[in-house]
């Protein structure tokens, strides 16, 4: 049956091929490049040291107008991620500027005291209002899972199309939302000359629509590494995007390990089912 | 069942007891262990037992996931990211129900694409195939269901776009449809309200789909297996006992699915879903494209060919009533299948045309569902309007001419012959049992 | 004899009489099973909202809630009630009004779907007619689609300034629900 398969559908997709070219066109697509990360594909795990560069990068650039609700200071701790030493985090989260609102006390208000390693990492606003009317009407998202909230468009011809899906599942293609990241931070240019860019925003070439309220965060020097790593605009974006790919997911290097062992564990498994399936069925014509 | 008698003896007095009382493991024995398959199944015939895995492993993680999840509009999308998180191993386990229900979808499709080809429908299978086709639908609406509950952006959109199908029916009578939206979202517009019934529901349906698929075997056990060849049993050595011969090739099937879906759960979580997801609902903020997830794209894309017009044909205001009736005919059709083939014989082995008409029509569902992942504009439009029409005329006038006119290779004499090349050549053209002479 | 047939008669009766009875009970059991599941007496009870016009200028448009969905409320401008005014509506895809307030069949002309006195405003319920969708053109920045007004983003349907169908899959022209004028810049929705 998988031969005739292949027969049918390359047959059928020659016979569409020729009377259709060219039908499907894409739209205005925006091609986001494909970068090669430490945690790229089905291999891929995080490097400890960018995670803690992404998390400085975060906390003296984003983190003026995005929160980070659903990362806890004590995950800033755990194995897989930036891993700090818990002092330096409890320290941190005592001097985070976005103190946690808490209460009622014994007179019955609510009150504001400095986080703990058990608080969530909050941004600058208590809501979705305040942000709006602060920021003139745009609304900086929480970051916690913004790596996975974005992603990559294919715009292939369909011919082609099935063939990038297969390839991206065989090579554990994931990282769609931090190409998206990467490209938008480093992708402000100046407007072409026939665009006329709003007041209030921005041009950025991988934005859809090219035009958004967030202007560039980042410029070379702005952040001092401790590691010697170049300060520049190039490495702040890959680190910071590293560290929100990590905060969106980080049970990241535990799920690909473990992923290894329960894949050598099945093909093994396999292999033996299958010679004693070949043995019981030896003298058995089918 | 099917006249086989169990060859169960209890040995043991306790054995003995209890075989008087509830002759479970009697039936059990002779149902699973000793019950006569075909001696030519190939793997394809493997995926009622990878089906019964997947059954059993939605269910178990489904109860472990709702142990931690909270069906509330305000708690679902939060108590979905604490899974991830915080609950041990949350991560995996959700992993495991997301991309199992798509794997379970892979599987039900070419279970019942082998169906089709080998012509497993017909008689005296019809029962057993239109059960399926209840699972099928029960398959589908418990999907919709669980995929409402992570309250993502493509959840609540989904909902929206999908319950509101029903409204088309005041087309028909005015105020009905509507009234049935309300009544299914508990108010006026999808809220938690909608959410908690849909929990319910969804935590419901499959022990629904339990009860379905042990009529589906009962009634597969009466019926007997069909196999590559087509041909009915004649004689008991045409056929093996199911243990240890097809259940050592079942596990082995079995094995081989489970490593690709253990290879999407630890290295592509999120490739079937859709990022919009992780974003929590908005009632204000409607995602650019609404796309269902990828199992039910080919019908998505047969209701949105229903335009203004249908290859030029005007439609009017009767455009989204036939959308609708064309989805839901989509699936109903299939019901119909043991009747609109009109062949005597039953494995497309022996069918030259009617191959050629079953790969055309798995050509048609994969470009259904390539365009129902495209925006409804231009082109794809047309196209998918051409392929809805493919598809319907594939089980009329197809199934029904092809068995008419259609002159089918000659058939073995017996699956002994085609197995074991006993008598060694075709039956002779104009014997009088010969059944593909018509 | 006669009294043993008529006995058996009445006990015909009796046990039709019981049964008929027993199914007619459970029948209407079904009843609040199937009710549970309409809206409920707090969603009900939001069925009306008051809201102050006064701070919408022209050309600005607002959203507000009723019945759990959004109702947009636009102050138009002159050129564009001048645009609805000019359409024949027997040309339209949709030509009826969907204004509550009106019979079913009269006619989409703009007067039919605003209220005399107050044509600069326009309220709708902001519920895509095709499958639900919340069309764009209420901030400026918005793509107002092929006509001034409205746009859906999930199959393509186009809304002119008085809220109707012109071009896409949408069946209906979006609907006007019941409100008053309270005041002179306030209305009441529902």
């Amino acid at each position: 049956m998988t031969r005739h398969f292949l027969k049918a559908s390359v047959l059928s997709a020659c016979v569409l091929a020729c009377t259709s070219v060219g039908t499907f066109a894409a739209g205005p697509a925006v091609e986001i490049e494909k970068v090669q990360w430490p945690f790229s594909g089905i291999r891929g795990q995080f490097d400890k040291a960018q995670l803690q560069r992404g998390f400085q990068v975060y906390k003296e650039v984003c983190a003026a107008c995005h929160g980070l609700n659903r990362v806890y200071f004590r995950n800033l701790t755990q194995p897989g991620g930036p891993e700090f030493p818990e002092e330096a985090v409890k320290t941190l989260a005592a001097e985070w500027p976005n103190q946690i609102t808490d209460g009622p006390n014994d007179e019955g208000a609510m009150f504001e005291r400095p986080a703990r390693l058990t608080d969530p990492i909050r941004g600058p606003y208590k809501n979705e209002k305040e942000a709006r009317s602060v920021q003139n009407g745009a609304y900086p998202p929480d970051l916690s899972l913004i790596t996975k909230a974005r992603s990559v468009e294919r715009h292939a011809h369909w011919t082609v199309h099935p063939f990038l899906m297969l390839g991206d599942i065989a090579k554990g293609y994931q990282e769609g939302g931090a190409d998206y990241m990467h490209a938008l931070l480093t992708g402000y240019v100046d407007a072409p000359a026939d665009v006329t860019v709003g007041e209030g925003m921005y041009y950025n070439k991988a934005f859809p629509g090219h035009q958004l309220a967030m202007p560039s965060p980042l410029a070379d020097g702005a952040v001092t590494y401790q590691d010697g790593t170049p300060e520049t605009v190039e490495n702040y974006s890959r680190d910071v995007t590293a560290f929100l790919s990590w905060a969106a997911d980080p049970a990241h290097d535990q799920r690909k390990r473990i992923g290894w062992q329960v894949l050598l564990y099945l093909l093994v498994t396999t292999v033996l089912l299958y010679l004693g399936k070949k043995r019981i069925w030896a003298n058995v014509k089918h | 069942m099917s006249g086989h008698t169990s060859s169960y003896e209890p040995t043991s007095r306790w054995g003995k007891w209890w075989d008087e009382r509830l002759p479970i493991a009697r039936m059990m024995h002779g149902q699973f262990v000793d019950f006569p398959t075909p001696r030519n199944l190939n793997y394809m015939w493997t995926f009622g037992g990878i089906l019964m895995f997947c059954l059993v492993a939605q269910i178990v993680t489904g109860i472990v996931l709702a142990m931690h999840y909270q069906p509330s509009d305000t708690a679902a999308f939060n108590s979905i990211e604490h899974i991830r998180r915080d609950v041990n191993y949350g991560w995996m386990i959700r992993s495991m129900h997301a991309v199992g229900a798509s794997m379970f979808f892979v599987a039900v499709y070419i279970h019942m694409f082998r169906g089709l080809y080998y012509g497993s429908y017909k008689a005296p299978r019809e029962v057993l195939w239109i059960l399926g086709v209840l699972i099928l639908l029960i398959m589908m609406a418990t999907a919709f269901l669980g995929y409402t509950l992570p309250w993502g952006q493509m959840s609540f959109w989904g909902v929206t776009v999908i319950t509101n199908l029903f409204s088309a029916l005041d087309t028909i009578w005015d105020g009905l449809g509507t009234g049935i939206v309300e009544w299914l979202w508990g108010g006026y517009s999808v809220s938690g309200v909608t959410l908690n019934r849909f929990f319910s529901l969804h935590y419901l349906l499959p022990f629904v789909l339990t009860g379905v698929v042990i009529l589906h075997i009962w009634a597969l056990h009466v019926a007997g297996q069909n196999n590559p060849t087509g041909l009915d049993i004649k004689a008991p050595s045409e056929t093996v006992p199911m243990h240890p011969y097809a259940t050592s090739k079942d596990i082995v099937g079995l094995f081989v699915f489970i490593m690709l879906f253990a290879w999407i759960v630890f290295f592509a979580p999120d490739y079937l879903g859709h990022a919009d997801n992780y974003i929590e609902a908005n009632p204000l903020v409607t995602p650019p494209h609404i796309v269902p997830e990828w199992y039910f794209l080919p019908f998505y894309a047969i209701l949105r060919a229903f335009t203004g017009s249908f290859l030029g044909i005007p439609l009017g205001s009767y455009a989204k009533l036939l959308g609708v009736l064309a989805m839901f005919a989509s699936v109903f059709i299939l019901a119909f299948t043991p009747w609109l083939d009109t062949s005597r014989v039953r494995s497309a082995k022996y069918r030259p045309w009617y191959k050629i008409a079953f790969w055309g029509f798995v050509f048609t569902c994969l470009a259904l569902g390539y365009l129902g992942s495209k925006p409804a504009e231009g082109s794809y439009v047309m196209w998918a309007q051409i392929f809805t029409v493919l598809y319907f005329a594939f089980f009329f006038p197809i199934l029904p001419l092809l068995g008419l006119y259609e002159t089918p290779k000659p058939l073995p004499r017996s699956i002994s012959e085609s197995v074991l090349g006993e008598g060694g050549h075709a039956m002779p053209a104009g014997a009088a049992a010969a059944p593909e002479k018509r | 004899m006669t009294d043993h047939v008529e006995d058996a008669n009445r006990r015909d009766f009796l046990v039709i009489a019981g049964n008929a009875f027993a199914a007619v009970g459970a029948a209407s059991l079904i009843w609040p099973f199937v009710q549970q599941m309409n809206p409920d007496a707090s969603a009900k009870a939001l069925a009306t909202t008051e809201i102050d016009l006064a701070p919408v200028k022209e050309g600005q448009a607002i959203t507000v809630m009723w019945r759990g969905k959004p109702v947009f409320i636009r102050n138009r401008t002159k050129d564009e009630i001048e645009a609805a005014a000019k359409v024949d509506p027997s040309e339209l895809p949709d030509p009826e009004a969907r204004n509550a307030a009106l019979p079913s069949n009269d006619p989409a002309v703009d007067a039919n779907r605003v209220k005399a006195g107050h044509e600069n405003w326009l309220v709708m319920v902001g519920i895509c007619t095709h499958l639900g969708c919340i069309p764009k053109g209420q901030t400026m920045s918005d793509v107002k689609g092929d006509f001034g007004g409205w746009f859906c983003p999930c199959h393509g349907s186009h809304y002119d300034t008085s809220g109707r169908i012109r071009k896409g899959p949408a069946p209906r022209n979006l609907d006007v629900p019941p409100y008053e004028f309270v005041s002179a810049t306030k209305i009441k929705i529902g």
